[in-house]
C-alpha cells in the first residue's frame, strides 16, 4: 500500500464528504432547534411552583447529563422498536441530541433568567405590570443577550457532536469519510479530511460566538478586559 | 428474561467493562491535568512562540470533534509509522482533547487571581518560578476547581467513546451483549444507570471534596 497523502484520492472523494458535509450540518441546526425548545420544556419544569415536579425534572436533568451521549444513542434506536415503535436513525439521532442537548440549554436559560436582577421583578411590581407583561417587555429582553454566548457554545458542541451520529448509521460526514476509507481502505486521507472541514466549519463559529459574547458584555455595560 | 436473570448472567462482563472505564478515566485524568496546567501556562507566556504553540494546540483540539480525534489516533497514526494499542490511543485523545479545554480553564484561573498577590510577591522579591509555584498556584485552586470539575464529568461521558477504536470498555460490553441477546433495553439501560452511579455518587462527591480542600487550603472555610 502506498505511504503518504495521496492527493488524486483526496480530490476524488471531495464531492462526497462536501455532500455529507451538508448532511452534518442540517443535522446538527436540526439538533440544535429541537434542543432548544427541549430546553424551555426543562426551565419550565424548574420553574413551576410545584415541588415535586422541580424534583422530578432535577433528577432527569441530572441523569441526562450525567451520562454519555453514544449510550443514550442506542439506547433510544434499540430500545424503541422493542415497544413497537420504529424510527429512522436520522430520527433518533435527531430526538437524542435534542434532549441531552435540552438539558444544557435549560441551564442557560436559567442563568440568564437569574442574570436579570431581582429589583427589576420589584419594580414590574410596584407599577402593576402582570407576569406576562413583565416576561415579555421587561425580563425575557434582558435575560436574552445574556443566554447568546451560552445557546452560541452549545450550537458548536452540537455540531462536533454530530459525528455520533455515525454509529447508528446516519450519513453523516464521519460516517462517510468511515465508508469511503473502509472502501478504498485508506483513513488517512478521509479522517484528516474530516478534521480539516471540522476545523474550518467550527473555528469561524468559536470566534463568532465569542465576539457576540464581547458585543452582549459592551451592550449591557459590563467591561471585560 | 427477568432483569436478574440478565443481571446474573452478563453482571460480570459488565462490571469488568465498569473497570476498564475506570481505568480510561483515571489514565486521561491524569493526562489532561498535567496538560492543561502546561499549556494553561504557556498561553500566559510573554514569549510569542510559547503563546502560539499554546493557541494553537488549544484551538485545534477544541475545533475538531472528539471522535476524529479518536479514530485518527487509532486508525490514521499507523500510516505515520506510530501504531498505539487502542487503550493508549483513546487515553492520549482524551487527555489532549481534554487537556486544551483544561488550558482554557488554568488561564482564566490565573488571571482571576488578585493583581496585588503578583505586585506583593514581586515586592517581596521572590523568583517568577516561586511566585507561580507558592503564590499563584496555591490560589488558583478553588477558582479552578468548579470548572473542572464539570469538564471531568463530561470526561467520564466522553470515554464511552473508546469503545468505538475497540477499548473493551462498558459501552463495547453493553453493545457485544446487545448484539448477542437483543436486550437492548436491559443492556444499555444498565450501562446508562452504571455510568449515572459512577458520575453522581463517586466522581462528583469525590471532586467537591477537593473543591472544600483547596478553599480551606486558602483560608476560605465556605465556599
Amino acid at each position: 500500500m502506498e505511504m503518504g497523502w495521496r492527493w488524486d484520492f483526496t480530490v476524488e472523494i471531495l464531492p462526497q464528504m462536501a455532500i455529507a458535509t451538508l448532511n452534518t450540518i442540517l443535522a446538527a441546526g436540526v439538533g440544535y432547534a429541537i434542543a432548544l425548545i427541549v430546553g424551555l420544556f426543562f426551565l419550565l419544569g424548574q420553574r413551576t411552583p410545584s415541588k415535586i415536579v422541580n424534583w422530578i425534572n432535577r433528577e432527569i436533568v441530572e441523569f441526562i447529563r450525567s451520562t454519555p451521549l453514544l449510550i443514550q444513542l442506542f439506547f433510544v434506536y434499540f430500545v424503541l422498536p422493542q415497544f413497537g415503535i420504529t424510527l429512522s436513525a436520522w430520527v433518533c439521532g435527531m430526538i437524542t441530541i435534542g434532549l441531552h442537548f435540552g438539558t444544557y440549554l435549560s441551564e442557560v436559560y436559567r442563568g440568564a433568567l437569574e442574570g436579570v436582577s431581582k429589583t427589576q421583578w420589584e419594580a414590574c411590581r410596584a407599577l402593576n405590570f402582570s407576569t406576562i407583561y413583565t416576561y415579555r417587555r421587561i425580563v425575557l429582553p434582558q435575560a436574552f443577550p445574556i443566554a447568546i454566548p451560552g445557546m452560541g457554545n452549545y450550537l458548536v458542541g452540537i455540531f462536533k457532536d454530530t459525528p455520533l451520529l455515525s454509529t447508528i448509521g446516519v450519513a453523516e460526514l464521519f460516517h462517510a469519510a468511515t465508508a469511503v476509507g473502509g472502501y478504498n481502505y485508506r483513513y488517512l486521507e478521509p479522517y484528516t479530511m474530516v478534521g480539516v472541514i471540522f476545523l474550518t466549519l467550527s473555528i469561524p463559529a468559536a470566534m463568532w460566538v465569542r465576539k457576540l459574547e464581547k458585543d452582549v458584555n459592551k451592550a449591557q455595560g459590563k467591561v471585560k478586559k | 428474561m427477568s432483569y436478574f436473570e440478565f443481571l446474573n448472567e452478563h453482571g460480570i462482563t459488565l462490571l469488568l467493562g465498569t473497570v476498564t472505564t475506570v481505568k480510561v478515566l483515571v489514565c486521561s485524568m491524569f493526562l489532561y491535568v498535567i496538560i492543561s496546567m502546561i499549556f494553561g501556562l504557556m498561553r500566559l507566556s510573554k514569549n510569542y512562540v510559547i503563546q502560539g504553540i499554546a493557541t494553537v494546540y488549544i484551538e485545534f483540539f477544541r475545533g475538531t470533534s472528539l471522535l476524529v480525534q479518536l479514530f485518527w489516533a487509532y486508525y490514521v497514526l499507523p500510516f505515520f509509522g506510530i501504531s498505539l494499542e487502542a487503550f493508549t490511543a483513546g487515553v492520549v485523545a482524551l487527555g489532549l482533547n481534554f487537556g486544551a479545554y483544561g488550558a482554557e480553564i488554568v488561564r482564566a484561573g490565573i488571571l482571576a487571581v488578585p493583581k496585588g498577590q503578583w505586585e506583593a510577591a514581586h515586592a517581596l522579591n521572590f523568583t517568577p518560578a516561586k511566585r507561580i509555584k507558592r503564590i499563584i498556584i496555591p490560589q488558583i485552586f478553588p477558582i479552578i476547581l468548579p470548572p473542572a470539575a464539570n469538564l471531568t464529568v463530561e470526561l467520564l461521558k466522553a470515554t464511552a467513546l473508546v469503545a468505538l477504536v475497540t477499548v473493551v470498555d462498558l459501552t463495547f460490553e453493553a453493545k457485544q451483549i446487545n448484539s448477542i441477546t437483543w436486550l437492548s433495553a436491559q443492556c444499555f439501560g444498565t450501562a446508562l444507570l452504571i455510568y449515572y452511579i459512577i458520575a453522581r455518587f463517586a466522581l462528583v462527591p469525590f471532586l467537591r471534596w477537593l473543591e472544600v480542600l483547596a478553599a480551606r487550603k486558602v483560608g476560605k472555610e465556605r465556599i
